[in-house]
């Protein structure tokens, strides 16, 4: 469970979010949305805590120790940029980040994840010489590698092709049937969204709504949304 | 401290492939070297003593200063720095790990660099090489330590190459005036003399002080230095 408390966020001058709580229940699958500008991604950093607050606060709350490497260990986060090192192989990369989120029998589980995504027969090969596709592919591999249990994902189907998209859209179902909890910022109606049961707005770094979907129809979820964003 | 010895493996790794910042650094003292020993050498002449430290600590710190503007520049390609900041590794893990890292280019370096020194400037020691090699321990640790600790807080400038070694330099006087004052005595001093030996521990612990201070510093700082 997450708990945001009067989240607001200053950059300078500048006021990024504005005084935001939430609570995301366990299993829950939520969709930021909202125009450019509008606080989603910083949200998103706020809440995985990769950001701090510059008042407000975040409370994870997760079985077992409460510790900040324990619970980010049960943190997930994945955005469009990579977060791959593009002179290491897909081994070399899933191995770096396992030893860091110290994944037990870290061997067989990145042969499980590098089959998951169909980069087996690559993974010795350097990340550069990747297509986009196959980037995104092992950032999800890199996501699920130390099977987390609160997802973030930030535009993740951003640069994707139309099989890439696909793939991860699947790949979103089964992690929510499988009961994750997760928090997705996208722009992408058709991919993921009616699969959400509840959504969030943000415009210009404030929450204008916040509530269940009644509609699953991505016409009904588009058109509520503009709705919201236009009486702003 | 094994999140330290993987983010080394991890830039150690890297650069086996790219060679680019050792090749670099490398490269730079030995053209400094070169332009040295052609500038203050004639044929059969010797170095002035009173040059050698100097020579070595110019050498030492404008490689180093190479070897800084990679130690976080390169984590910004795909955004990894964000990614090492999400993974459950402390930041003084990272700034550590990255230290680690630029040390040991920058040993590297002083391992290739030193034997040609004394070759193309044909010198003869007073004291023993054993001498150096605190000095240049404290003095490698301390412009690694402070380096990185500035490196990270100027990633995410736009100028963070200019802006690097114009806030270093300043504060490295303390450490660079130890380093050139200590080697100067290793290099020149009589041995047998208490006063010049007991000069050199001066020097050397003025060193050891500044690592600690800067070390301390960085560690308690490097959380709000690191913010993404």
């Amino acid at each position: 469970m997450i708990r945001g408390e009067n989240i607001s966020l200053k950059l300078g001058e500048k006021t990024i979010l504005r005084d935001i709580s939430l609570v995301v229940d366990p299993g829950e699958f939520v969709v930021l949305l909202g125009p450019n500008g509008a606080g989603k991604s910083t949200l998103l950093k706020v809440l995985a805590l990769i950001l701090k607050p510059t008042s407000g606060r975040v409370i994870h709350k997760y079985q077992g120790s409460d510790r900040e490497e324990d619970i980010k260990r049960k943190i997930g986060f994945l955005s469009h940029r990579s977060f791959l090192y593009e002179r290491l192989t897909a081994w070399e990369n899933l191995e770096f980040y396992g030893k860091l989120y110290q994944v037990a029998d870290l061997t067989r589980r990145a042969e499980e994840i590098l089959e998951q995504v169909g980069l087996s027969y690559y993974c010795h090969d350097p990340v550069y010489t990747y297509s986009r596709g196959m980037v995104q592919r092992l950032s999800l591999a890199r996501l699920l590698l130390h099977n987390p249990e609160m997802l973030f994902l930030d535009e993740p189907f951003t640069g994707l092709d139309q099989k890439g998209g696909e793939i991860l859209t699947e790949t979103i179902k089964v992690l929510h049937e499988q009961g994750k909890t997760m928090l997705m910022v996208t722009h992408y109606f058709d991919r993921g969204v009616d699969l959400a049961g509840r959504i969030l707005v943000l415009n210009k770094g404030s929450k204008v709504f916040d509530g269940k979907l009644t509609s699953s129809d991505l016409r009904d979820i588009q058109e509520f949304y503009r709705a919201q964003v236009e009486t702003e | 401290m094994r999140k330290i010895f993987w983010i080394i493996w991890k830039d150690l790794a890297i650069e086996l492939r790219s060679r680019e910042v050792t090749g670099a650094m490398v490269l730079f003292a030995l053209m400094v070297l070169v332009i040295f020993a052609f500038s203050f050498l004639r044929p059969g002449e010797k170095l002035p003593p009173e040059m050698i430290p100097g020579v070595i600590w110019v050498t030492v710190a404008f490689a180093g200063m190479l070897g800084l503007n990679h130690a976080f520049l390169p984590e910004k390609q795909n955004d990894t720095l964000t990614g090492l900041i999400l993974a459950p590794v402390s930041k003084s893990a990272i700034y550590l790990g990255k230290v680690g890292t630029h040390f040991l280019f920058l040993l590297l370096v002083e391992i290739i660099a030193l034997p040609l020194f004394f070759i193309f400037f044909n010198i003869q020691m007073q004291g023993s090489v054993l001498y150096l090699v605190p000095v240049l321990f404290f003095g490698t640790a301390g412009f690694s330590g402070l380096g990185v600790f500035l490196s990270a807080l100027s990633v995410h400038t736009k100028s963070n190459e200019l802006l690097l070694p114009v806030i270093l330099f300043p504060l490295l006087i303390p450490l660079l005036l130890g380093g050139v004052k200590a080697t100067g005595i290793v290099f020149n001093a009589s041995w047998a003399d208490p006063v010049w030996v007991g000069a050199y521990w001066s020097w050397l612990r003025l060193m050891a002080v500044f690592d600690i201070i800067f070390f301390t510093l960085s560690l308690v700082l490097i959380d709000y230095v690191l913010e993404v």
